[in-house]
């Protein structure tokens, strides 16, 4: 296999499967519809980082900081709905990214590119995902209880503020990764769409995070093999794989092949 | 504080969006104490178990008995559909050891098959269930409901009290419920704080509910609740 392929599919897969076990903590809360905004906003740093030449996750990552902090500075003045407020930071940075982004590297700004992804890049890359998956490790109980209910994690003594800013500190680096691969455009689908396939299958907490981690990295492993043979972009065949993944999903829930009968609510 | 005494509630005041919801609000609680707060829709019940559990700022007094430890039943977990959560992965949330999820289950009558349910595969009252026996990891000496009764129907919410009282009898816990029924003031509490901002009545309930404490209460056609529920 050839040198420039095998970096491609390191980076690739462990982007993928960290950005996938993320997405299972970001699920609930619609937390995912806030990836799409971020990755959008991101889209003036990749610009300058095209322009000048330096690595898209570091042009990308101080936006999403920016991004983070202004959506939460925004819910604490304006108790506007997430949503709407998401799409205010989504659309500007849209705006500022197409006053001066090269219009030859649009493709790349949008939805990424990843198949020239250097030695030290990837070597980086899947040293930081590594840590990040060992940070999540660590947070995964913690946030799961603070996303069913703030009182309760904060009843049993979790610092809510504190576990709040770790889990939006690696958002934000997750985004800031994401963006490499599969561009602005495409980031919130990385982390949401693993997820949501990995929520049908599964009838634990361990199934699922490790099963949105794996449709995670298998999507962008089928998704830049697919760029090899086709020459399509891989950042859009990484997305189109894992929708096919949730859509078959999707039949095998109805099917109730995985946990036996349907959800009675509570 | 004095002997017996677990909490000492002064003169409370807590302000929610720059409105006052609890004002001047004084009660104690003993050890072994089932406290009843009753009062309409938006009066502050919840407000005040959220204080009590030091979540929400306010001024005045609440001190509890030194190392004293509380669990805390809340009224709905909306979101805890949101992710394939089994009744063991709600354990491990509270890193309840499996010996002690094993006793606890014992506790509220459940076998251990039920531990690989999905949560959200469960009938409200055995979610309600669950629900306490988490709240009992770590071995409470006080627990805090918010409205136990809320979603179970009458059989169910009959179970669910006469299981409180069984277990506030072997475990030895002072808890306060949170609620608007008045048959389950009459039947299980030994005080009853009646709440609507401030403490309309406070006492034991056969002497402090009386209709005219009832219609300060509520405003309202009093005659309805008691008709509803004696």
């Amino acid at each position: 296999m050839e040198n420039q392929l095998l970096l491609s599919l390191s980076a690739g897969i462990f982007i993928g499967g960290v950005a996938g076990y993320l997405g299972s903590l970001m699920l609930s809360k619609r937390m995912a519809l806030v990836a799409g905004p971020l990755g959008h906003l991101t889209l003036p740093g990749i610009a300058l980082a095209l322009i000048y030449g330096f690595d898209v996750s570091l042009g990308a990552f101080p936006f999403v900081v920016l991004g983070i902090v202004l959506i939460w500075l925004f819910e604490l003045k304006t108790k506007l709905p997430m949503e709407a407020l998401t799409a205010v930071v989504f659309a500007s940075g849209v705006a500022v990214a197409f006053l001066f982004l090269p219009l030859g590297q649009a493709e790349t700004a949008l939805v990424g590119d990843i198949s020239k992804i250097g030695s030290w890049e990837t070597v980086i890359s899947v040293s930081i995902s590594l840590v990040i998956i060992f940070a999540i490790k660590e947070i995964y109980p913690k946030i799961v209880l603070i996303n069913i209910s703030d009182d309760l994690a904060r009843s049993d003594g979790i610092s809510v503020k504190k576990y709040n800013f770790i889990y939006l500190f690696l958002i934000a680096i997750i985004v800031a990764l994401g963006v490499k691969m599969v561009g602005g455009l495409l980031t919130a689908a990385l982390v949401a769409i693993p997820a949501s396939a990995a929520r049908n299958l599964s009838g634990n907490l361990s199934q699922y995070a490790f099963g949105a981690m794996t449709i995670g990295a298998v999507s962008s492993f089928g998704g830049i093999l697919l760029f090899k043979l086709t020459g399509f972009p891989a950042g859009p065949l990484i997305i189109l794989i894992s929708t096919a993944i949730f859509l078959v999903s999707m039949f095998l829930k109805d099917e109730g092949a995985f946990h036996g009968k349907p959800n009675r609510r509570i | 504080m004095e002997d017996d005494l677990i909490l000492r509630v002064q003169d409370l005041i807590v302000e929610v969006d720059h409105r006052i919801v609890i004002e001047h609000l004084s009660f104690t609680v003993k050890r072994g104490d089932i406290i009843t707060i009753l009062g309409p829709n938006g009066a502050g019940k919840t407000v005040l178990l959220r204080c009590l559990l030091g979540l929400l700022p306010y001024t005045g007094e609440i001190r509890w008995e030194e190392g004293i430890k509380i669990g805390y039943v809340p009224q709905r977990l909306p979101f805890i559909k949101d992710i394939p959560l089994s009744v063991m992965d709600f354990f491990a949330l509270k890193q309840a050891s499996e010996r002690d999820v094993q006793k606890i289950m014992q506790v509220v009558g459940f076998s251990e098959e039920l531990l690989g349910r999905k949560i959200g595969d469960l009938s409200s009252g055995q979610f309600q269930r669950i629900l306490i026996a988490w709240s009992l990891i770590g071995s409470p000496d006080v627990l805090l409901f918010d409205e136990p009764t809320t979603g179970i129907d009458i059989s169910g919410e009959e179970t669910i009290y006469n299981f409180l009282a069984k277990l506030r009898e072997e475990r030895h816990l002072t808890m306060l419920l949170v609620t608007h029924e008045l048959n389950v003031v009459y039947q299980f509490s030994t005080q009853v704080i009646c709440l609507r901002k401030q403490a309309v009545c406070y006492g034991p309930p056969r002497e402090v509910l009386t209709t005219e404490s009832l219609q300060n209460l509520y405003g309202g056609d009093v005659k309805y609740y008691q008709h509803k529920h004696q």
